[in-house]
């Protein structure tokens, strides 16, 4: 269930498959409210998609804090992935095209990178992960 | 269980996503699919995701294995009415969704899976993609 934490933060916890669509929809309604064209708005939630599944996947599940944020005139969309898995050993492999350990295709995080305009992750082995973007209305 | 209906049409089969599918019910799409090709002994594949609001890598592989495991059974899959932006975007992600062709609507995939046929007789060449 989406909570608001404050004024403009919604937090959304990711524990089965069917939250990463309650949430891509969530934020495609924040984007569109914010005038964001269909292809940016496509390119984030496609990021969203990547990131809430590997929360699921790697992590059990985790949090997703939505906000609307501003520079100057433009708005832009902010999201805050984290969560309490295993952390990410070598955050450099991991985001290279092709690496996996999932037994899948490793595009996933240099995916969702390419695909916002700001992109910054935290991981400790042991306690976790935290990726937060930023998609601008017209980045 | 939910599930996405599949249409016999002929030769073919159609496959039309009317919403956007959460992992457990596209990995039930592929399994049906593939027992429905084989069953009918279906030629082509056709894949409707006019209505999906993204493709993102697992909706790819699911897309990539359906072509994969139809080419095996001897059939083709065509992808049809994929919207621009989702287009735009799966190249930016990095997808290649190889061994998939591609059509603007199902009528004109259709054409396409018509059209290669013929071809498919002369040579039995499996892994012509
Ligand atoms: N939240 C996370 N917690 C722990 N490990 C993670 C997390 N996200 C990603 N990883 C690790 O980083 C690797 C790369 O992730 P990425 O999303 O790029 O690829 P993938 O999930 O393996 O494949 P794809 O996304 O293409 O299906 C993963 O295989 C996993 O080892
Ligand atoms: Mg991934």
């Amino acid at each position: 269930m989406w909570t608001t934490t404050n004024q403009n933060k919604e937090q959304l916890s990711i524990l089965h498959d069917r939250d990463v669509i309650i949430c891509r929809n969530r934020i495609k309604e924040v984007a569109v409210k914010i005038g964001m064209g269909i292809v940016n708005q496509t390119k984030l939630i496609t990021a969203v998609s990547e990131l809430a599944r590997n929360m699921l996947i790697y992590a059990g599940g985790g949090n997703v804090i939505v906000e609307v944020v501003a520079r100057g005139r433009e708005q832009g969309v902010k999201i805050v992935f984290e969560d309490k898995g295993p952390g990410i050993q070598d955050i450099a492999k991991a985001m290279q095209d092709g690496f996996t350990t999932g037994k899948s295709m490793g595009m996933g995080l240099p995916g969702a990178k390419r695909l916002v305009s700001e992109f910054n992750i935290e991981s400790t082995v042991g306690k976790g992960t935290t990726i937060k973007i930023v998609k601008w209305k017209n980045g | 269980m939910e599930r996405i209906p599949i249409l016999k049409m002929g030769k073919f089969l159609l496959v039309t996503i009317q919403v956007d599918l959460y992992d457990r019910l596209a990995l039930t799409l592929e399994e049906d699919l593939i027992q429905m090709v084989h069953k009918t002994g279906a030629r082509g594949v056709l894949i409707d995701i006019s209505a999906l609001s993204i493709v993102d890598s697992f909706m790819g592989k699911i897309i990539g294995n359906i072509a994969a495991m139809s080419s095996i059974l001897d059939a083709e899959t065509v992808v049809v009415g994929m919207q621009p932006a989702v287009a735009i975007t799966l190249i930016e992600l990095g997808l290649p969704l190889s061994g998939v062709h591609t059509a603007l609507n199902v009528e004109r995939g259709m054409a396409l899976l018509a059209a290669r046929m013929p071809e498919e007789t002369d040579s039995e060449d499996v892994d012509d993609d």
